[in-house]
């Protein structure tokens, strides 16, 4: 029979390396995939991994939308990851994200057109507040009245999406737009836009923020007292409750961190790459944030890593997409796929599973989580 | 506009279709849930289901095996969630998610050629001397098969915890898995049909969206509707009959809102389409403010991994 032991200690290595295993079985799997769809699995394979990065045709269009696209999913992933860890399921950050992005576009778009160097400031301000406060709903119900919070988030998604369809038709529509849903082109307005730094390189504030995030909430995890409750609340919830962490404060903490990431990740979408407001402004970033932070195994760095992963999966997708007319949908089943592997071969790291084909334990032992 | 009595029961019939996936749904998610399973999926197996059965209705013309494969679909989607938190032990709620992110992407490439399509409608089912009564037999009695299985499954999910040894015993898992393992039931395996039971349910609820209520193939069309059955269940208190009222009034909210926006009255039309979701946050904050007070909680192992073997 299948004996599954926890260890004592998480193996170090298998922590680095399940993710790896998990990427590796879903390429199998995903190789298969494509052959089922007709299409030669290790083309497809290359052209989502490989050519991104190597290829002398594609690379030099691919490397700056691999950063580009990376951006968000880091930085929104890094805030989920805190209450992941804390056992607080925030799955709504594509409505902080739309949030954000509202919130410090009604900010540039009121000044429009003055010019001035603190628009763009005031609109970073906008975007983590716009975040922030669409994460405190699902945090102070679950506090007063203990709301599932997983639900909150998610219902909230929803009503986002609604009031940016109505703000790209009415209150944010461009007015030399000719009626035609959609805001000012905010890349266009120089105080309010978030230009690329270096030519042709993909990097703008927002990329260089998101750095900035993984190494200090690196810090912050390891170091910091909150960081430590973070951890503790995951892994001991009573030794947490008893050893005087306030609970509540965590949950205000973990939601308001990931809403304000998500929101600044929605504000420098908005005025670089998006540009404006409009009805499919959102893409799904705020969901596939939630398989960047368990690829990433929930730690900062290591969401750097899997930020850039899941980037070439959407870059590498859309070159697969264009070439082997791989619709956009397959890419969306390999990452559901890569969350799945992810998922289980994290058995490996936290128990040691061993085959014992000998003579029956009598006892029946159970250990539970 | 006139409100005469035929345009009501009619109103009442088409709530009850629209109520009817997510109520099947639900009902799934209740027995997973009761063995102590959260499989937040519900959203992926649904979608799934949806496209399983329309493309076979599509293809073979025939519904009945249209609702057979959406209910199929279900069970395989939910059967990835088995493998993957009953073996290998995975976190409930982020298999659930990627079963959710998964459903929605593998719905979207099967249905690539599908959209616009229509469906070979379903027939009703009158019953025969009921059907006749003037206001009820429009209201309850001229529905297709779908409908009453549906009603049929609360009585059969009422009968199943409160009577019968095979829902004790699920029951127990749910409740306490550790027990239920020393007594010698084998957890896994009743988790194992539980959430395949749900699989089913939700896909056949997902099939019933895309084969009778809508009828139509879009990417995405569930649009929440497996969340909802989700918050359905807290606020039935894990109780099959307060979950056809619950349902049935949240499908009178969603008719409504159609109906307003088909008005077009001086409501926003965005602020209607919100209406469902806000009543889904007001309602699940209502029911756990008041579950302090109210004896019946949800199974004490929901969402915990068994790891004994």
């Amino acid at each position: 029979m299948l004996k599954i032991e926890p260890r004592k200690n998480r193996s170090n290595f298998l922590e680095v390396s399940a993710p790896v295993i998990a990427v590796i079985l879903t390429m199998i799997f995903g190789g298969f995939l494509f052959l089922s769809m007709g299409k030669n699995p290790f083309e497809a394979i290359k052209l989502i991994f490989w050519d991104p990065i190597m290829s002398p045709t594609f690379s030099e269009y691919s490397r700056p939308q691999l950063v580009i696209k990376a951006a968000p999913l880091i930085l929104i992933a890094l805030g989920l990851s805190f209450g992941f860890r804390a056992n607080i399921w925030n799955i709504g950050a594509e409505g902080q994200y739309i949030m954000g992005a509202l919130f410090s576009g009604s900010i540039g778009l009121a000044l429009y057109p003055l010019d001035a160097w603190f628009i763009f400031p005031l609109m970073i301000l906008g975007g983590i507040i716009g975040g922030i406060f669409w994460a405190m709903i699902p945090a102070i119900l679950k506090i007063k009245f203990n709301t599932n919070e997983i639900l909150v988030s998610l219902m909230l998604v929803y009503v986002a999406e609604q009031i940016l369809a109505l703000a790209s038709i009415s209150f944010l529509r461009n007015p030399e737009g000719l009626g035609f849903p959609g805001s000012r082109d905010l890349s266009k307005y120089p105080s309010a836009s978030n230009p690329e730094l270096i030519a042709n390189s993909g990097i703008h504030v927002g990329v260089i923020c998101s750095f900035i995030a993984v190494v200090f909430l690196t810090y912050f995890l390891t170091y910091h007292r909150l960081g430590f409750q973070i951890k503790l609340i995951g892994q001991a919830p009573k030794a947490a409750k008893f050893s005087g962490v306030n609970v509540n404060y965590i949950v205000i903490f973990c939601l308001g961190l990931s809403g304000g990431l998500a929101g600044i990740a929605g504000m420098f979408e908005l005025t670089g790459p998006a540009g404006l407001i409009n009805i499919d402004f959102n893409v799904g970033y705020g969901f596939t944030a939630i398989i960047v932070a368990f690829l990433g195994r929930l730690h900062p760095i290591g969401i750097l890593f899997a930020g850039l992963l899941m980037s070439l999966t959407y870059v590498g997708g859309e070159l697969a997409q264009f070439m082997l007319s791989i619709p956009a949908a397959a890419i969306q089943v390999f990452q559901g796929m890569l969350l799945f592997f992810l998922l289980s071969t994290d058995l490996l790291v936290s128990y040691k599973i061993s085959f014992n084909l000998g003579i029956n334990n009598s006892n029946p032992k159970s250990k539970s989580e | 506009m006139d409100f005469s009595d035929i345009n009501f029961s009619l109103l009442i019939a088409s709530l009850i279709v629209a109520a009817t996936p997510i109520l099947l749904a639900a009902l799934g998610e209740l027995v997973a849930e009761k063995s102590g399973v959260l499989n937040l999926g519900v959203e992926g197996m649904m979608i799934f289901g949806a496209i399983s059965g329309f493309i076979i209705t599509i293809e073979t013309k025939n519904p009945w095996l249209g609702f057979l494969c959406s209910s199929i679909g279900g069970i395989l989607l939910a059967s990835i969630f088995a493998v993957v938190t009953q073996i290998f032990r995975a976190n409930q709620v982020a298999s659930g998610l990627a079963l959710t992110l998964f459903g929605l992407g593998f719905s979207a490439l099967l249905g690539q050629s599908y959209t616009g399509l229509k469906p070979v409608s379903f027939p009703d089912m009158h019953i025969p001397i009921l059907a006749d009564i003037p206001v009820i037999g429009i209201i309850l009695f001229q529905h297709d098969f779908i409908v009453y299985f549906s009603i049929f499954a609360v009585f059969l999910v009422y009968y199943l915890f409160r009577k019968s040894h095979f829902g004790l015993i699920i029951k127990a898992v749910g409740e306490n898995h550790d027990s239920a393992h020393a007594l010698g039931y084998n957890v896994i395996l009743i988790r194992f049909f539980t959430i395949l039971l749900g699989g089913a349910l939700a896909g056949l609820g997902g099939g019933y969206l895309s084969l009778v209520r809508v009828p139509q193939w879009t990417e995405g069309m569930t649009a929440g509707a497996g969340w909802i059955a989700l918050a359905l269940v807290v606020f039935a208190s894990w109780q099959p009959f307060r979950l056809l009222i619950g349902a049935y009034i949240f499908g009178g909210i969603t008719l409504l809102q159609l109906n307003l926006q088909a008005l077009g009255l001086e409501i926003n039309v965005a602020l209607l389409s919100m209406s469902p979701y806000l009543v889904t946050i007001g309602v699940l904050v209502f029911m756990s403010a008041r579950r302090n007070k109210n004896s019946l909680e949800a199974p004490k192992s929901l969402g915990k991994t068994f790891f004994g073997l």
